[in-house]
C-alpha cells in the first residue's frame, strides 16, 4: 500500500492489519518518553487546504513521535494565495522529494489528483464530503478497543451524514467490519440512495439510537443553516440533540462518539458528551496511535 | 470538378432511400444518383462498404470565438466538426463579446467564410448578454445571419422573459433553444444527484431541475403555440415530459448528446475533470431510457454541446473545473456503438445526424438532384483507439481518450468540395 486515499479500496485484512499495528504504537505512546526512531530521515508534508486543528495536530504529532522531519503548509500565504495552481504546487513541492504528504482539501477527489501527479505516499485527511480515512480508523481503534470486537455490533450515526466525510469512511469501513449501522438526521442531511451503502435508514434519531454500542454524533455546521438545510440550532438541538433520554434507548454500556468540533447543546447535550459513556477523548488520543500506525505502514516498510 | 461517389450504401432518410448507389457532384450541387455514372473526366471516390448520407449538422457547439480563442477559434472548430463528418454547425452565443449583437453575429460568418468550407449558423442570444432580463435585438440578430435564439449554459430563469422571447423571436422566426435547468436546485452542484454523488461525496444536481423546467417551456410553447427546441436532454424525468407534450401536439424537438447515451455518473468516480459536464452525466437508468428515446424519435436529434476548455482550466480540483467536453471528432463512433448493440439502424443514426436541418429551419440534411453537395461518408467498421493528443481541435476535454471504437469518417464533403478525408 502506497497511499491512503480512502476506506472504499481497503479489505478487511487491509483494515485490521492497521488496527493491530496501533495497538502497539498506542502502548508507546502510554510511555513516558513516546518517541521512537521508525521514521528518522523520512520527509512528510501537512498541506492543509483547510482548516483543521485536531487533525493536523494529530498528524503532526504522529510524525514527530516517528522521528520524520515535518513541514507544514496552510493556504493562506501559500502560493495557492498567489494563483498557483493546486498541480503546481504539488509539482513544486515534488521536487523537494518528500516522502509523504498529508492533505486536506475541501474538494472531494483532490488527493486522488495529487497521488496521480506525485511520486510520494498520499494520506487522505479529509476531502469534501467525500473521505477522511483516518479518522474512520480511529474511531474503529476505538470501538474494538472498548467492545473487543467490531463484528455484529450496531452503531449508530446521527446528525449531518450530507456534508459529512466522516460519514462515509466510517459507513464504509463498519459495513466492511460487519457492523450494523443504522444513521439518523433530518430529511435534508440524509444524501440520496445511502442505503445502498449498506446501512439502514430511520426517520426518528431514537429508532436509530435502540440497541445501539456506539452512538456516533456528527456535527452540524451552524454556517450551513442558511442553506435550508434546518430552520435553527433550536429546532435543531429539539429534535435531534444526543439527550441523555435518547441515550437511555442505547444499549446500558454504548459508547458515545463524536470526531469535534462539537457543538455543545446543538447536537450533543453537554451531560453525554461529559459523560462517563464519552469516548470522546479517547478518540483524540487514538488519532495519535493510529496515524502513526498509518505513517510507519506507508513509510516504514520501504527500505526494509 | 465532376466527382463520382461509387460502391458506397446510400441512407438518405429523408428519402426514406438506403441502396447501393452512385452519386455525381458536379459544380457543389449533386447532378445525378445512378447505378451507372460517367466516370470521363471524373474524380472516382470507392466508396466500398462505406455508408454515404447527407452532411451531418450539430446544432449545439461552442466555438468559443471571439473571446475564448485559446479554448477553440472558428476555423479549429470548423475543422474538428469537418473530422467529425459535420457539414453545418450551430455555435452557442456564450462568446466574449456575447453573440447578442448584430457585429458579433457578422464576425463569426466573416471567420467562417475563410475556414474550410464547414458551414456555420450562429445562435444568437436570446436575453441581451445572457443576462436573463432584457430581450436581445433578435430582429436584427436574424437580419445579420443568427438562425435562432438561446441563452444556452443558463437557462431563462423569468419566465415572463421567456414569454416575452419566445412571442417577439415569432415575429421573426426565431426558435427558443431551451437550456433547462433550476438553478436554485443546481447551485453548487459538481455532478448527478443519486448514489454516487453520496459515496463520491459532491454536492449533486438532481434530475428534477432539469425535466420541471423543460416543463415550463413545453408549456409555453402549448400556451403560446409556438415551436421551441430542448437542447442537452439528459435524464428519464426529461423524456416523460417531452413525450407528454409531444402527445398533445405540441411544437417541441429536443436533442441528447452521445456522452448521455454512453456514460453514467459513475464515469466520475475517477474525479476526471473530463467527466464534469452540464447538464451532468446521469443514472444507468436515465441511460438506457434516453436510448430508447432516440430509437422511438421521441428524441429527435443528436447534438454534441462540444465545449472546449484549455487544458489547464481542466487540470485542477473538480469543483474548480469549468463544466463542459469536447465531442465533434467522437460522436459518430460512440453513437455507432448503439448500431453495433443492436439499438439503432443505420438509417436511424443518420437521421438523428441530420434531423438537425428541419430544427433549425436550415437548407440540407438530404441529398437529391439540385442539392447542395454535402456528404457525409463513413464505415460502422473501422477500428481506431480514441487519443485526445490528435484532435483537430485546440482543446482535447474528452471523457473519451482511449476508448477503442468501431466505425469512423472516411470522408467529409461541402457544397462538392472535400473538407476532410481519413485515406484520400
Amino acid at each position: 500500500m502506497k497511499h491512503l486515499l480512502g476506506i472504499e479500496n481497503l479489505n478487511r485484512d487491509q483494515i485490521m492489519n492497521i488496527l493491530e499495528t496501533a495497538v502497539s504504537f498506542d502502548e508507546i505512546n502510554q510511555r513516558q518518553i513516546k518517541k521512537v526512531p521508525t521514521l528518522k530521515g523520512k520527509t512528510i508534508i501537512n498541506f492543509f487546504a483547510e482548516p483543521s486543528t485536531r487533525t493536523r495536530m494529530s498528524f503532526e504529532v504522529a510524525e514527530k513521535r516517528l522521528s520524520a522531519d515535518t513541514y507544514n503548509i496552510a493556504v493562506s500565504g501559500s502560493a495557492i494565495e498567489k494563483g498557483e495552481t493546486l498541480s503546481d504546487t504539488a509539482l513544486n513541492l515534488q521536487a523537494m522529494q518528500p516522502d509523504a504528504m498529508i492533505i486536506r482539501h475541501s474538494v472531494a477527489g483532490t488527493p486522488q489528483l495529487l497521488a496521480e501527479i506525485m511520486d510520494c505516499s498520499i494520506i487522505n485527511a479529509g476531502d469534501g464530503f467525500r473521505e477522511h480515512p483516518t479518522q474512520a480508523l480511529l474511531d474503529a481503534f476505538t470501538i474494538w478497543q472498548k467492545k473487543g470486537k467490531l463484528e455484529g455490533l450496531r452503531i449508530a450515526l446521527l446528525g449531518d451524514i450530507y456534508h459529512s466525510r466522516v460519514a462515509r469512511s466510517n459507513i464504509y469501513l463498519l459495513t466492511k467490519m460487519g457492523c450494523d449501522v443504522v444513521i439518523s438526521g433530518p430529511g435534508t442531511m440524509i444524501p440520496k440512495e445511502i442505503e445502498k451503502m449498506g446501512v439502514t435508514v430511520e426517520k426518528r434519531p431514537v429508532d436509530a439510537v435502540k440497541g445501539a454500542d456506539a452512538v456516533m454524533m456528527l456535527r452540524v455546521q451552524n454556517e450551513r443553516a442558511s442553506n435550508l438545510l434546518y430552520p435553527d440550532v433550536r429546532e435543531y438541538a429539539k429534535f435531534f440533540c444526543l439527550t441523555p433520554e435518547l441515550l437511555k434507548y442505547a444499549k446500558n454500556d454504548a459508547i458515545v462518539m463524536h470526531p469535534g468540533p462539537a457543538n455543545r447543546g446543538v447536537e450533543i447535550d453537554d451531560v453525554v458528551m461529559d459523560g462517563e459513556r464519552s469516548v470522546v477523548l479517547t478518540q483524540v488520543a487514538n488519532g495519535v496511535s493510529v496515524r502513526m500506525a498509518v505513517l510507519y505502514l506507508l513509510l516504514g516498510g520501504s527500505e526494509k | 470538378m465532376k466527382m463520382i461517389i461509387k460502391n458506397g450504401t446510400l441512407v438518405n432518410p429523408a428519402k426514406k432511400e438506403k441502396k447501393k448507389t452512385a452519386i455525381v457532384i458536379e459544380n457543389g450541387l449533386i447532378t445525378d444518383i445512378t447505378d451507372n455514372p460517367d466516370e470521363t473526366g471524373a474524380k472516382v471516390v470507392n466508396a466500398d462498404g462505406m455508408i454515404v448520407a447527407p452532411g451531418f449538422i450539430d446544432i449545439h457547439v461552442h466555438f468559443r470565438d471571439p473571446g475564448y480563442e485559446h479554448k477553440e477559434d472558428i476555423h479549429t472548430g470548423l475543422m474538428a466538426a469537418a473530422a467529425g463528418g459535420f457539414t453545418s454547425v450551430c455555435t452557442m452565443p456564450n462568446t466574449n463579446p456575447v453573440a447578442d449583437n448584430i457585429e458579433t453575429i457578422r464576425y463569426m460568418l466573416e471567420r467562417a467564410t475563410g475556414g474550410n468550407g464547414v458551414k456555420l449558423y450562429p445562435v444568437a442570444a436570446a436575453s441581451k448578454g445572457l443576462k436573463g432580463e432584457g430581450l436581445a435585438p433578435i430582429g436584427e440578430l436574424k437580419e445579420g445571419g443568427a438562425i435562432a435564439v438561446s441563452d444556452d449554459g443558463k437557462p431563462i430563469k423569468n419566465t415572463d422573459l421567456l414569454k416575452r422571447v419566445m412571442e417577439y423571436g415569432s415575429s421573426f422566426d426565431m426558435k427558443y433553444i431551451s437550456h433547462s435547468e433550476d438553478t436554485y436546485l443546481a447551485e453548487g452542484g459538481q455532478m448527478n444527484e443519486g448514489f454516487y454523488s453520496t459515496i463520491y461525496g459532491m454536492t449533486g444536481i438532481p434530475v428534477v431541475g432539469e425535466a420541471s423546467q423543460i416543463a415550463r417551456d413545453c408549456m409555453m410553447a402549448e400556451y403560446l403555440d409556438l415551436p421551441v427546441h430542448i437542447a442537452h436532454v439528459s435524464c428519464a424525468m426529461s423524456v416523460d415530459v417531452i413525450r407528454h407534450y409531444k402527445k398533445k401536439g405540441v411544437k417541441v424537438t429536443a436533442e441528447t448528446a452521445p456522452h448521455y447515451l454512453t456514460l453514467t455518473d459513475q464515469a466520475v468516480g475517477g474525479f476526471d475533470t473530463n467527466t464534469k459536464i452540464n447538464p451532468p452525466l446521469r443514472s444507468e437508468n436515465d441511460r438506457l431510457v434516453l436510448i430508447e428515446a432516440v430509437k422511438s424519435g421521441l428524441i429527435d436529434a443528436i447534438a454534441t454541446d462540444h465545449a472546449p476548455h484549455h487544458q489547464r482550466e481542466k487540470e485542477v480540483e473538480f469543483n474548480n473545473a469549468p463544466f463542459g467536453i469536447i465531442g465533434l471528432e467522437t460522436a459518430l463512433p460512440i453513437v455507432l456503438k448503439l448500431y453495433h448493440e443492436g439499438h439503432l439502424t443505420i438509417e436511424r443514426v443518420v437521421e438523428l445526424f441530420t434531423a438537425g436541418y428541419s430544427i433549425m429551419g436550415v437548407k440540407g440534411g438530404v441529398i437529391e438532384k439540385g442539392a447542395p453537395a454535402d456528404v457525409t461518408i463513413f464505415d460502422t467498421d473501422y477500428q481506431w483507439t480514441v487519443d485526445k493528443n490528435m484532435f483537430c481541435s485546440k482543446s482535447s476535454n474528452t471523457p473519451f481518450h482511449g476508448f477503442h471504437v468501431k466505425g469512423s469518417v472516411f470522408a467529409t464533403i461541402v457544397d462538392g468540395k472535400v473538407v476532410y478525408s481519413r485515406e484520400f
